[in-house]
């Protein structure tokens, strides 16, 4: 099998673009070969932009040639989850109530990476708002993963994972509000980054719960990682909660080793409901670790066990806010026929617009803002995600990093969980309290299961360090040398 | 029985700011629908609120203004409800932390008494679009369809909420008329109630006269000027006292007032009230503003109404009732600042521009091409004796449509008065020569003669001579 471009990483990709060996247009044929070899197997996509990507890629082509200065992005295949708004381009967030909504602007994060010259191959399906640990909510088609196609990728960023995962684009973004971006990462081999709350611009992410949505990326090793994020971070005047906090370097930091590096081991999140598979993988890794220098020690996040109902309280209370906009008034999807008033008619457009899940957590949420049961409900929730913070707060005094499995198990099988809600909102729970802290942490592969399905291991740093995070995490890559490939790229030309 | 009335007002202030709240569109009335409007205000997926500083620099201000302490930590709230109007279906507004707490405005009344509201909160909001239901008899109930501007849709509105320390009309009218006089001092809205950039919504019940506890209120909106605030407050007072006369319960409810029938009619119960689901806004960080700001934003408060109503009184020597009156007229205050600013005598020229000016600026609708300087002339000349009080009115008129100088109004109408005592001392002479029986009755005490000998002097002057100094000249000769 000769090798293809778009199996290689950006960090190779850029340096071939930059020595000429390659064009942009050759790096987009490749990706546009592997989509269309493997597309109709993984469903990774809702639309594609063959003809703008082309004509991006040629433009770069030109501009490549005249020497001028190069980003690590430029001319690399980036695929976006469905979520982030493109202009004149179709956005659906995997929704019927968004089937025909084109956005009048670009999202912050994707004109960052368009501006250093990224090239959209398209925009990927999800779970339906980002709802969902499977891709099973997308109102559209399930996604397969590339590594075993009877299986989900995960969620809800699952189309952008795969994607990665398959080679059909070499990154994506992603947003992880809960673990949407670590959980497929490691369900599908390849590597997710959650950086710090306000780091990256939410404006154009199409909120779910916005004080925790967190734009994230899939790429397939951690260097690429924090080249993307290079370019995504800092502040946004049109984003009041992004960070005006100066970005350091991600790179440069990258080759330290983690010699004398504090490591946590997250004890709990080793007991039950972890596979066998999983726990061994992960321990591994820690092994390695520690092998190199880090010092380990075992660390409790107290308060991690309520995170989960805490999250399942402030998630659809936002959402069931965030998501009222959509009712059939200004754009989307509107219920046809007659109505008595415009309210019967906006009620119809939800009724008719939303998912079973968008539609669970909605009133979820709306019951536990209402009269009377905020204090207990919403108030609570606060008061716990406080005191997670507080398990951060004090697990970072004693240590750099904390490690803990991504996700409890590998890859399950498309329909396994579909219908049993706790199950599938139990895939979170190592994720979660991240999300509730807004701290940056990151999900690598670790290895196989017995079933050669991935396993991801998760590193959580304090706020705003993302260095050492990226240090940890390069290290651990470097040790396992692990390559990933799934069965189906290999298979694929 | 006899009852008290208890009046609470809800007021909310358009602010005039050149952008919206959270986005940058133009923040202008009057445009052609939705072309004021950008993805944020239209609540597009993915777009998010950013506070506009300058907005809130000026609740800042109004809440100094107001005697308000200025919270260092406030935050927004999401307010939840469904209507076609509101881009996101939620409102941004605040809830249980309002950047301005407490507070006070002092009121005067017609009889010159004063009297202290309290003010309970004043917190920063977005407006919402404009819905105008069409089809079927035009009204909202039988309506076809509705069409959608959303131009207005995200402008910065501040709401002021007073204790409920009113007992009448009048003194609800008293506070909003103050209420908008220090708005409109500040510069921070156009107050105009006619377009919305002031609204008011009151909240009233009845008490047996001299009972602690308050009784049910209702809460009745849509009155679109002062003088419907007072007569939609008194019609409510009316028919709720008939309702307990008639032991029949007051219903908590919210009424419409309709400014054609003059009545008020029930909109929505207590029961039909909305769950709001207030929480706080997570798209927007928490405000706290720095203290130097604060400060910065006191020190730039202009004279209040209050003070200056005091100050005309105090220092200018001014009646409490034309105080009240230059007060309440930004335009009126100015112009009579402006001119004795300009030397003029502060009494008479505030009794000029309380009285004939403000007739013809009424009349006009504008100042007309009155300045300052016209004022100023106005009052120097008739206390220099060039001219009469009549023949200033005249000399006004014209320099109001005009723009002419007074001074030469007076000429070009032949209105200046001879104060000229040599002239006039000639003139007085003969009147003296033709009239000798009159002056004989003169020396012979009957002093009340010289009125008829002025009145010859006039006609030899033909009117064009200052009564006061002719009169003067005859005293001197006939005493002499």
């Amino acid at each position: 099998m000769s090798e293809a471009l778009c199996d290689l990483t950006g960090a190779e990709l850029s340096a071939r673009l930059g020595a000429g060996e390659a064009s942009a247009s050759e790096v987009l044929a490749s990706s546009h070969a592997r989509i269309d070899a493997v597309e109709d197997r993984v469903g990774a996509f809702l639309t594609r932009t063959d003809q703008l990507a082309s004509e991006r890629a040629e433009e770069l082509d030109v501009y490549l040639s005249t020497g001028a200065p190069q980003s690590p992005v430029a001319g690399i295949p980036v695929a976006l989850k469905d979520v982030f708004t493109t202009n004149g381009v179709r956005t659906t967030c995997g929704s019927r109530i968004l089937e025909t909504y084109v956005p009048p602007y670009d999202a912050t994060a994707w004109a960052r990476l368009a501006g250093a010259g990224a090239v959209l191959v398209g925009k990927t399906n999800c779970d339906e708002f980002a709802m969902g640990s499977s891709n099973e909510n997308s109102a559209y088609a399930p996604v397969h993963n590339p590594w075993a196609l009877d299986r989900v990728p995960g969620g809800s960023s699952g189309g952008s994972a795969a994607a990665v995962a398959a080679g059909e684009a070499v990154w994506a973004l992603g947003t992880d509000t809960g673990g949407s971006v670590r959980q497929p990462a490691s369900l599908c081999g390849v590597v997710g980054l959650k950086p710090t709350y306000g780091r990256i611009s939410r404006y154009g992410l199409i909120a779910f719960a916005s004080s925790l949505d967190t734009v994230g990326t899939f790429t397939r090793t951690v260097r690429d990682a924090a080249s993307m994020l290079q370019v995504l971070a800092g502040h946004d005047p049109r984003d009041a909660t992004s960070l005006d906090v100066a970005v350091p370097s991600y790179t440069d930091g990258l080759d330290g080793g983690v010699a004398g590096l504090r490591v946590g081991v997250v004890t709990d999140a080793f007991g039950e409901g972890v596979a066998p598979g999983v726990a061994t993988s992960v321990r591994a890794a820690i092994d390695r670790l520690a092998g190199r220098g880090a010092e380990i020690g075992e660390v409790a996040l107290p308060h991690a066990g309520y995170a989960l109902s805490a999250y399942y309280l402030i998630a659809p209370s936002e959402c069931s806010s965030n998501l009222a906009r959509y009712d059939g008034v200004r754009y989307g999807y509107r219920a046809p026929g007659e109505h008595a008033d415009s309210i019967e008619m906006m009620f119809a457009t939800r009724g008719q617009g939303f998912g079973p899940e968008v539609k669970r957590r909605i009133m979820l949420g709306t019951y536990a803002l209402s009269a009377g049961y905020y204090e207990a409900y919403y108030g609570q929730a606060q008061k716990v995600r406080t005191l997670v913070i507080r398990d951060y707060e004090a697990a970072f005094e004693r240590f750099d990093i904390l490690v803990s499995p991504t996700s409890p198990t590998t890859a399950f099988r498309i329909g396994e969980k579909a219908d049993d809600p706790m199950a599938m909102y139990l895939n979170d729970i190592f994720t979660i309290p991240a999300n509730l802290a807004g701290v940056p942490a990151i999900s690598i592969p670790s290895g196989l299961d017995d079933d050669g399905l991935p396993v991801g291991v998760q590193l959580t740093a304090p706020a705003l360090d993302e260095p050492t995070l990226f240090r940890a995490a390069h290290a651990l890559e470097s040790e396992l040398a692990l390559a990933l490939r799934p069965p189906l790229v290999l298979g694929a030309g | 029985m006899a009852y008290e009335a208890v009046i609470g007002l809800e007021c909310h202030v358009e602010l005039s700011t050149a952008t919206k709240m959270f986005c940058a569109c133009a923040n202008v009335f009057g445009a052609p629908p939705n072309t004021q409007t950008c993805p944020v205000c239209l609540g597009h997926p993915g777009t998010l609120p950013v506070p506009n500083r300058e907005a809130i620099a000026r609740i800042i201000k109004i809440g100094l203004a107001l005697d308000s302490a200025i919270a260092p930590h406030s935050l927004f709230h999401r307010k939840n409800y469904f209507y076609p109007d509101m881009p996101k279906n939620y409102q941004i507004s605040q809830y249980d932390l309002p950047i301005c707490v407490g507070g006070h405005l002092d009121i005067e009344l017609a009889d010159g008494s004063a009297k202290r509201v309290g003010i309970t909160r004043v917190h920063m909001e977005e407006d919402t679009g404009k819905s105008t239901h069409g089809g079927g008899s035009g009204r909202i109930h039988d309506a076809t369809y509705a069409t959608l501007d959303f131009n207005r849709a995200g402008v910065p509105l501040v709401e002021c909420v007073s204790e409920p320390d009113m007992r009448t009309p009048e003194e609800a009218a008293a506070y909003l008329r103050e209420l908008r006089a220090t708005l409109e001092s500040l510069d921070v809205s156009d107050v105009k109630m006619e377009e919305g950039s002031l609204r008011c919504d009151a909240n009233v019940s009845l008490r047996p006269a001299g009972a602690e506890t308050l009784g049910t209120k209702v809460e009745i909106k849509n009155m679109n000027s002062i003088r419907s605030l007072e007569r939609a407050l008194a019609f409510e007072i009316e028919r709720q006292t008939k309702t307990l006369d008639a032991d029949d319960p007051i219903v908590q409810e919210t009424r419409h007032w309709d400014e054609d029938a003059g009545s008020t009619a029930s909109m929505r119960s207590k029961e039909e009230a909305f769950d709001y689901r207030y929480f706080p806004e997570p798209d927007i960080p928490a405000m706290e503003p720095d203290p130097a700001w604060v400060d910065e934003v006191r020190a730039s408060l202009p004279e209040l109404p209050r003070a200056r109503r005091d100050r005309y009184v105090d220092t200018l020597g001014l009646k409490p009732e034309v105080a009240r009156v230059l007060v309440a007229d930004r335009g009126a205050s100015a112009l009579f600042e402006d001119a004795v600013a300009l030397d003029a005598e502060p009494v008479a020229a505030a009794n000029w521009v309380t009285q004939d000016v403000a007739a013809l600026r009424n009349a006009a609708g504008d100042n007309g091409a009155l300045t300052p300087q016209h004022v100023a002339d106005v009052v120097t000349l008739i206390s220099a004796g060039a001219v009469s009080n009549a023949g200033a009115k005249q000399a006004l008129d014209a320099s109001f449509a005009s723009g002419e100088p007074v001074e030469a109004a007076i000429d070009r109408l032949g209105l200046r008065q001879v104060s000229d005592t040599g002239a006039l001392g000639a003139l007085a002479d003969e009147v003296l020569a033709e009239n000798p029986d009159v002056v004989q009755k003169f020396r012979d005490g009957k002093e009340g003669v010289i009125g008829f000998l002025v009145g010859q002097l006039m006609q030899k002057a033909a009117g064009a001579a200052n009564p006061k100094v002719a009169q003067e000249l005859l005293r001197e000769r006939l005493q002499g």
